[in-house]
């Protein structure tokens, strides 16, 4: 009994701290006018998902004279449950994408990335929340979404950055983006989804800067089930910091359009 | 600083004391631009000698100025079976630059100098064009070259030589904000401390913070530039530098200091004012404006690059030109 009571009395001690740190986080939580959290502010995820969202070890470039900096940095898994539930001919699908990834990636044109690639590229982006629509830009490729709030207008077609339509389930943004085409993959690994694509993205502020990021990826005619990829995502606290422009095409001309030169010694 | 006086003044006179407190205003007190927006009209850039000393229209003159200056290329008929038919094959279905001028019924979008015309180019930058234009001529007394959307051909042994818009790096819609042929319209979501704009042309991104921070580095270079905000009175300024070399507004170089002022009229227009300050390639600073008028629609996803088929069929066309000449040399 009068061992039992200070237990007990310890126990009534770590609930209420634990309520009174949940409230003061809450409660610090920087908020818009609204009342909504305040997302704005530019972000980046700290990780080698767009290497491989799969567990991987570090493995030579493609490129051997650039040496220790072209080469792939290891990575822990991103996925839940370890693998990617591939249907067996996309299985086939993906390894082939893979063999070919040194010119088949979506990235090495300067495409734009889809969702949720973008958020996990190795670039910063930009979170711009207004009331009725948010904005993500990202530093890659110029590529930016419009998340309309509980818009229910139609994609008029497919696009590569997605459909996205966002409302607020307590403190979490939470965006279903979908009318996504075939044409953009999940990382350099060749990992990839069809047109049918669906994704649910979960933003929810663990403090003031760091957001936990959940993707859950539906594509039935890919994946034998959802399944779901989370991170942190974390704010850029430097001083001044801004968002640079990271206009990447100039860059792929040469891998598109390279075959259609002028050819070298020509009549030039 | 004298330009911006008049500028202010100008813009008290056009704007009624009862409209400038009906705008939509943020909680933290300023005016709120949120929301989509067009800029598209058929109002002249600069104004037309025919209508030199006459600044604004009245209702009946922009009533028949719309009239006869409708943007009609479905009547393709005169140059079918020529290369022009091909280069610009689009019809109005694709082209959609508005059908009425302005509605402050300018005679230009030109404001200052008063003539509505573009200041003279300095001779040290009308010389440099020149050169890259002489250089670029030369380059077409061989096979290979294409024409451009001004009609004339332009050298195309790679992607480098095509202009901006072919590449899809820029259609000048962006800084300054100005209309062109098409996807006219523009996002603005506004934070207390930040401004984004959304172009739809080609998805350039305007990055506005309001929050005193400086401009980049001057070695750092942007498409759309550098673009730093702040308040004066009921107007966001917009102060933007660090353009990269290869964009150019009508001449302007990597030296343009744009000044862009735009003013909550009421519910549905802002009025737009930019300002091309660039010593080194205008003998002076000049001001354009154009209203901005609240759209109903939305915006959506241009990917211009990666449909690029374009690029591809234009340096093929000119591969398969320089094959022919090769081989007609035989």
């Amino acid at each position: 009994m009068s061992a039992a009571l200070p237990v007990k009395w310890l126990v009534v001690a770590v609930a209420c701290a634990a309520t009174l740190f949940a409230q003061s986080s809450a409660a610090t939580l920087p908020r818009t006018a609204d009342g909504k959290p305040d997302l704005n502010g530019i972000w980046q995820a700290m990780n080698t998902a767009d290497w491989d969202l799969q567990a991987h070890g570090s493995e030579p470039g493609p490129v051997s004279s650039l040496g220790a900096i072209g080469a792939i940095p290891p990575g822990e898994g991103l996925v839940e449950g370890g693998a990617i539930p591939y249907l067996p001919t996309a299985a086939a699908q993906q390894k082939e994408n893979r063999k070919h990834r040194w010119t088949a990636d979506p990235e090495i044109k300067c495409f734009m990335p889809g969702v949720p690639r973008a958020t996990y590229l190795p670039y910063p982006f930009q979170i711009v929340q207004g009331g009725n629509t948010i904005l993500m830009t990202y530093a890659y490729a110029g590529a930016v979404r419009t998340i309309r709030m509980g818009n229910p207008a139609k994609s008029p077609s497919d696009t590569w950055m997605g459909w996205s339509v966002g409302h607020w389930d307590g403190d979490t943004l939470v965006v279903d983006v979908t009318s996504f085409n075939d044409q953009t993959w999940f990382d350099r690994a060749g990992d990839f989804h069809s047109d049918a694509l669906h994704v649910i993205e979960r933003y929810t502020p663990r403090g003031p800067d760091i957001l936990d990021y959940e993707a859950t990826i539906e594509d039935p005619k890919v994946f034998s089930r959802p399944w779901k990829i989370s991170m942190p995502l974390y704010r850029h606290v430097e001083k001044n910091a801004h968002l640079l422009e990271y206009q990447c095409i100039p860059y792929a001309e040469d891998v598109l359009y390279g075959n259609l030169r002028h050819r070298q010694g020509g009549s030039k | 600083m004298t330009l911006r006086r008049i500028a202010t003044l100008a813009l008290a006179a056009v704007i009624p004391a009862a409209a400038q407190n009906a705008v939509p205003r943020t909680p933290d007190g300023h005016p709120d631009f949120s929301g989509v927006w067009t800029n598209k009209n058929i109002t002249p850039f600069e104004r037309p000698r025919e209508l030199a000393g006459k600044e604004f229209f009245t209702p009946q003159e922009a009533a028949q100025y719309e009239k006869t200056h409708q943007f009609n290329v479905d009547d393709r008929e005169g140059i079918k079976g020529t290369d022009a038919d091909v280069t610009s094959a689009y019809n109005t279905f694709w082209w959609d630059p508005g059908t009425h001028v302005a509605k402050t019924r300018r005679t230009s979008v030109v404001i200052d100098p008063p003539d509505g015309r573009i200041p003279a180019l300095t001779q040290e930058r009308q010389k440099q064009l020149r050169e890259v234009a002489e250089v670029r001529r030369r380059r077409c007394e061989k096979p290979g070259c294409e024409l451009e959307n001004n009609g004339q051909p332009g050298p195309a042994d790679g992607p480098e030589d095509r202009p901006l818009m072919e590449r899809c790096l820029s259609f000048n819609n962006a800084a300054p904000m100005v209309h062109s042929a098409y996807n006219n319209n523009y996002e603005i979501v506004q934070t207390p401390g930040f401004v984004g704009i959304d172009v739809e042309m080609v998805h350039q991104m305007r990055r506005i913070p309001i929050d005193g921070s400086p401009h980049l580095p001057a070695n750092v270079r942007e498409w759309v530039g550098d673009s730093r905000g702040h308040w004066e009175g009921d107007t966001l300024v917009i102060d933007t530098t660090n353009f990269n070399d290869q964009t150019s507004f009508h001449g302007s170089d990597q030296n343009l200091h744009l000044i862009e002022r735009l003013t909550r009229l009421d519910a549905d227009t802002i009025l737009y004012r930019f300002t091309v300050d660039d010593p080194t390639a205008f003998t002076k600073p000049w001001t354009g404006e154009i209203p901005f008028v609240k759209s109903d629609g939305l915006l959506y996803e241009y990917a211009c690059h990666e449909g690029n088929e374009g690029m591809r069929g234009i340096l093929s066309a000119a591969r398969a030109d320089e094959k022919k000449a090769a081989q007609a040399s035989k």
